[in-house]
């Protein structure tokens, strides 16, 4: 099982990195980050220079004041590329034909999803990867807490899972990209602005709604914190996503 | 080594299969004719595990299609009507994929991709982005793809469609070759292809079988007696017929077109008669020039014309169960 999953995971992989999407997509959060990054440094150094010279209040926290915004902003970010990276991986095979080739060849449905969903998630660490160079640069010259960026980088690693989950599902219903991401976006877009619910309903559907709202769940992890249902509710937002792409791939049997 | 028995594939609103049955051999090369929509791909998908039957049974290498159906992925190799290529990829790393998506042990990967790349004929394009590739490459890759593994059964879905005529004969070539170690179904518009390759023809029309045989017993079955061809010199038109429609057996002489100083005739014998022999000696006997003697039959191309017409009903035509087995 394992040696099919990788097999599909290490062709995806190939697929991505002989076309300009990978580097198109890590140049591209490379460069936003980048200028989000020096922008709160510039403002941290500022701010850090001008409370010395008044002589009030404590040492400011390069983590609150560059490395939580940073990986907030990644996260926002994240969610509206992920799209790009998942709108391909089954429109394509179905479009080209090459879906016949992975439907009839000895491998379960289940070791072709997942088989496509690592290939995505490994493109997406590059991605995310980008923004590691800022943070590295940060241990060059000072000394941040590592903690609160390692649960940072887990928490991005989820959101992204799940987004890509999602996407994959998205992307088994048609035979063109550029619907597959056009409604992946939309949807990244909608559990995103779920949480604006919270801001005028206090009621119990509100907060239900709210609780949908992926980037709600990242901000605990953008902080430092690791909270067991923030967790619980990524695995099963992916397992979810999952399981809709195999009963997708499986109604495709069925309509093709 | 297959086996269909009332398969049955409805879509929403059509039926492009309906309740059909028919057995393959082992080593046989197996023709599958019959009209665009006429059900050929969808049997063929079906018997891939691509597609679930509606209805019915199949089976491949005595595994169910739908109970069983990673065994029977394991005993197949397919070629779709488009070759499942990635263009992105070199011609050998698309097979080294293949081969491991098809279950071939690690070791053995890369010499079984030099295998097939040789007996394909892949060797000078083996390192070349498959994008970048004729179609008469693509479509070997595609055929290379559907032997990786070396299954007992070959599906070829219309394996030489859009090929210049030299490159439909080095597809047939191929697929002569590899005749005997594969059981073969090939679905083809050409119907010379089906007569050179096939030891056997299904014939399908809207979703129902209208004729499975053997090429020759579809050509006598059609034709009823015996057609011969002749064309003699040395004597006026008026005597040869009257000689020739003495020969027992000799239902009706019709002449023809002949080269100045002959006379040619088509000459149907009653059925169960095999009238050559009588003729050549007569002509000999007589003292005249035997220029020409052949069997002439209805071509393939017309027995299929006549088959696939839209009024044939199954029940009329040629009786699709006698040669359902073999």
């Amino acid at each position: 099982m394992m040696r099919n999953i990788s097999t599909i995971c290490g062709k995806e992989v190939r697929a991505y990195f002989t076309s300009p999407i990978a580097y198109l997509l890590m140049g591209l959060f490379g460069l936003i980050t980048g200028f989000m990054f020096y922008s709160a440094t510039v403002y941290f150094i500022n701010a850090g220079t001008q409370q010395q010279m008044s002589g009030q209040g404590g040492a400011m926290s390069i983590n609150d004041y560059v490395i939580a915004p940073l990986l907030g902003n990644a996260g926002v970010i994240g969610l509206f590329l992920v799209p790009l990276i998942s709108m391909r991986l089954f429109a394509e095979e179905k479009r080209s034909g090459t879906i016949e080739l992975l439907l009839t060849s000895p491998i379960s449905d289940w070791e072709i999803i997942l088989g496509k969903w690592l290939g995505a998630m490994v493109m997406y660490l590059a991605v995310i990867g980008m923004s590691a160079i800022n943070v590295g640069l940060l241990f060059a010259w000072g000394t941040p807490d590592w903690r609160p960026i390692l649960t940072g980088y887990l928490g991005l690693i989820l959101q992204g899972a799940t987004v890509l989950a999602i996407g994959t599902f998205i992307s088994t219903t048609t035979k063109n990209q550029i619907i597959a991401g056009g409604s992946s976006f939309a949807i990244c877009l909608l559990l995103w602005v779920l949480s604006w619910v919270s801001n005028y309903s206090d009621t119990w559907y509100g907060k239900a709604i709210a609780y949908c709202s992926i980037l709600v769940h990242f901000e605990p992890f953008s902080k430092g914190i690791i909270d067991t249902k923030d967790v619980i509710f990524y695995l099963s937002a992916i397992f979810l996503g999952l399981f809709l792409t195999a009963r997708s791939l499986e109604s495709l049997r069925w309509r093709a | 080594m297959i086996k269909v028995e009332g398969l049955t594939k409805r879509y929403a609103r059509h039926v492009a299969v309906n309740n059909i049955s028919f057995e393959v051999g082992k080593g046989e090369i197996v023709g599958f004719l019959g009209k665009n929509g006429a059900g050929k791909t969808t049997t063929m998908r079906v018997l891939t595990c691509f597609l679930p039957p509606t209805s019915g049974k199949a089976s491949v290498a005595g595994f169910d299609v739908v109970d069983q159906s990673l065994d029977v992925r394991k005993h197949i190799g397919y070629l779709p009507e488009t070759p499942p290529l990635y263009p992105e990829m070199e011609v050998s790393g698309y097979l080294t994929f293949v081969a491991k998506l098809k279950g071939i042990a690690s070791p053995d990967v890369a010499k079984r991709v030099g295998e097939v790349i040789e007996r394909t004929a892949l060797g000078s394009v083996a390192n070349t982005i498959i994008g970048k590739l004729s179609k008469g490459y693509r479509q070997r890759v595609g055929i290379a793809q559907a032997i990786i593994h070396n299954p007992p059964v070959l599906i070829l879905d219309e394996p030489t469609s859009g090929l210049d005529p030299e490159q439909q004969r080095e597809a047939r070539q191929l697929i002569a070759s590899l005749a005997g170690d594969h059981t073969i179904i090939l679905s083809t518009h050409i119907l010379s292809e089906v007569e050179q390759s096939c030891s056997k023809v299904i014939i399908i029309n809207d979703g129902q079988i209208v004729a499975v045989d053997s090429v020759a017993n579809l050509h006598r079955r059609r034709q009823g007696g015996e057609m011969v061809a002749v064309q003699v010199a040395g004597a006026p038109e008026p005597e040869v017929r009257q000689r020739l429609e003495l020969v027992p057996g000799v239902a009706k002489v019709i002449g023809r077109d002949a080269p100045e100083g002959s006379v040619a005739f088509e000459i149907e014998a009653l059925e169960q008669y095999t009238v050559r022999p009588d003729l050549a000696r007569a002509i000999v006997q007589s003292g005249w020039d035997l220029n020409e003697l052949r069997t002439v039959g209805e071509s393939l191309e017309e027995i299929f014309l006549d088959l696939t017409k839209s009024e044939v009903k199954p029940a009329d035509a040629a009786p699709a169960t006698t040669g359902a087995t073999s």
